[in-house]
């Protein structure tokens, strides 16, 4: 297969945050069965770098493809097949656990309340599935954030901080389920602070 | 399965129902306001009728302005600081459906809600009854439009800290010609005379801002989102 349409590439892209030149000229390509762990200090645009592959901010220069095409000329196709994850939770607190996934997994395809249910149980919050997420614990938001993510049947996975505040249990579910992802012909972009213990294919950019 | 754009928009406006109901306070705030308000004035003035019934359009429409000001700074607010404005925003539906269901599950509890009290109000104004259509119809259109105004004002706002205030500054000069028109056809109506050409320029400006003022708040959005 041709390199340059399969995959997810960003390509030369600069992005100025006020005076700040926050990514200066950046490359990176991830393919099918890929997995691309993106670290660095605080501050030096991981963020920044996950947001413009995402979509949800425009580079002042170079280009982001989505097998092989540009996300702007085919952001709806584009937005069906990514899953983005940010460093929050990203959960309506008044809205359960449920309901909170059927508002945003049902605005991508069309998905039932119990396959929701399953989802939540493997992400191990079925238990409190119909619980305002208010009273959940932060792990706990992050699991069903995960579980959105999940439910999304998305090929590509931007994921910020997936391991924040998942306890050792919940660290491995993630590892386990980046896996099965990866493996099932899936691409995903992981920003991590902590080196990733991946049995499959990582590539890592350290940014600084 | 792809989503349909009526699907997905029911859902959103099923999304925003629900988040209101969640929080009733919010919901009766400007409500409230507006009956405070309005039941205040008779109270202060004094006890002349016909000094009451030239003036009750006016307070009417200020009341129903300044009530639905309150809920603007709301309208993607609250998404956007918990970051579900990014999840939607990336939902694959497109920004302009989004926000087209939001404003208009904002009126449905703000300004609908706001037309179906309008009678009682009236009522301690001094208004008859045989005004009551016509302000009732006033107002919907009037609200509709302040709605939409409101979200081309919301969107610019998103990422200020004390925003509602500049909400205010934007939005208030653009809805004077509703207070104007409104508050002209309700004194018709009070008066016996026919209300049609202010309530022409009131529909006029709701046809207006239902289909530019979309394309405005998505502008606007976007360019907060970034």
């Amino acid at each position: 297969m041709n390199s340059a349409s399969d995959g997810l590439s960003v390509e030369k892209v600069h992005v100025w945050r006020g005076e700040r030149h926050v990514l200066k000229g950046l490359s990176i390509a991830v393919r099918t069965r890929e997995l691309l762990h993106i670290s660095g200090p605080n501050g030096t645009g991981k963020t920044t770098l996950l947001r413009v592959a995402s979509g949800l901010l425009r580079p002042e220069q170079g280009t982001v493809a989505w097998l092989g095409q540009p996300i702007l000329s085919v952001r709806a196709q584009y937005q069906a097949q990514m899953a983005y994850s940010s460093h929050e939770p990203a959960l309506k607190s008044d809205l359960t656990a449920l309901e909170n996934l059927r508002f945003a997994v049902g605005l991508k395809r069309r998905v039932t309340i119990q396959e929701l249910r399953e989802v939540l149980e493997r992400t191990g919050v079925g238990a409190v599935a119909d619980l305002p997420t208010r009273v959940l614990s932060a792990g706990q938001r992050r699991r069903v954030a995960l579980a959105r993510v999940l439910a999304m049947h998305a090929t590509l996975w931007l994921l910020d901080e997936p391991y924040s505040n998942l306890d050792a249990a919940g660290t491995e579910l993630m590892s386990g389920l980046l896996q099965a992802h990866v493996a099932a012909g899936g691409v995903a972009v992981v920003v991590a602070h902590h080196a990733l213990a991946l049995d499959c294919n990582v590539r890592r950019l350290e940014l600084n | 399965m792809q989503v349909g754009a009526w699907e997905a928009f029911l859902l959103i406006v099923n999304r925003e129902l629900s988040l209101s109901f969640r929080r009733p306070e919010q919901l009766l705030q400007p409500l409230v306001f507006f009956l405070i308000v309005t039941t205040l004035f008779p109270l202060g003035l004094s006890l002349q009728l016909s000094l009451l019934r030239d003036i009750s359009p006016g307070v009417l429409w200020t009341a129903a302005l300044l009530s639905s000001l309150l809920s603007l700074d709301s309208l993607f607010k609250s998404d956007a600081d918990d970051g579900t404005l990014e999840q939607l925003s990336l939902c694959g539906q497109g920004l302009t459906l989004i926000v087209v269901a939001k404003t208009g599950a904002h009126w449905l509890v703000t300004g609908a809600a706001l037309v179906v009290v309008s009678p009682l109000v009236a009522t301690a104004l001094g208004i008859p009854v045989a005004a009551f259509a016509t302000m009732m119809l006033s107002l919907a259109l009037g609200t509709v439009t302040l709605s939409w105004l409101g979200a081309i004002g919301a969107g610019l706002t998103i990422g200020l800290r004390r925003g509602n205030v500049l909400l205010s500054l934007i939005v208030l000069p653009l809805a004077t010609p509703l207070l104007i028109f409104g508050a002209a056809a309700t004194e018709r109506a009070i008066s016996g005379t026919s209300a049609v050409g202010p309530l022409y320029f009131l529909a006029a400006l709701c046809v207006f801002t239902c289909t530019l003022a979309p394309l405005a708040a998505t502008a606007a959005l976007r360019i907060t989102l970034e």
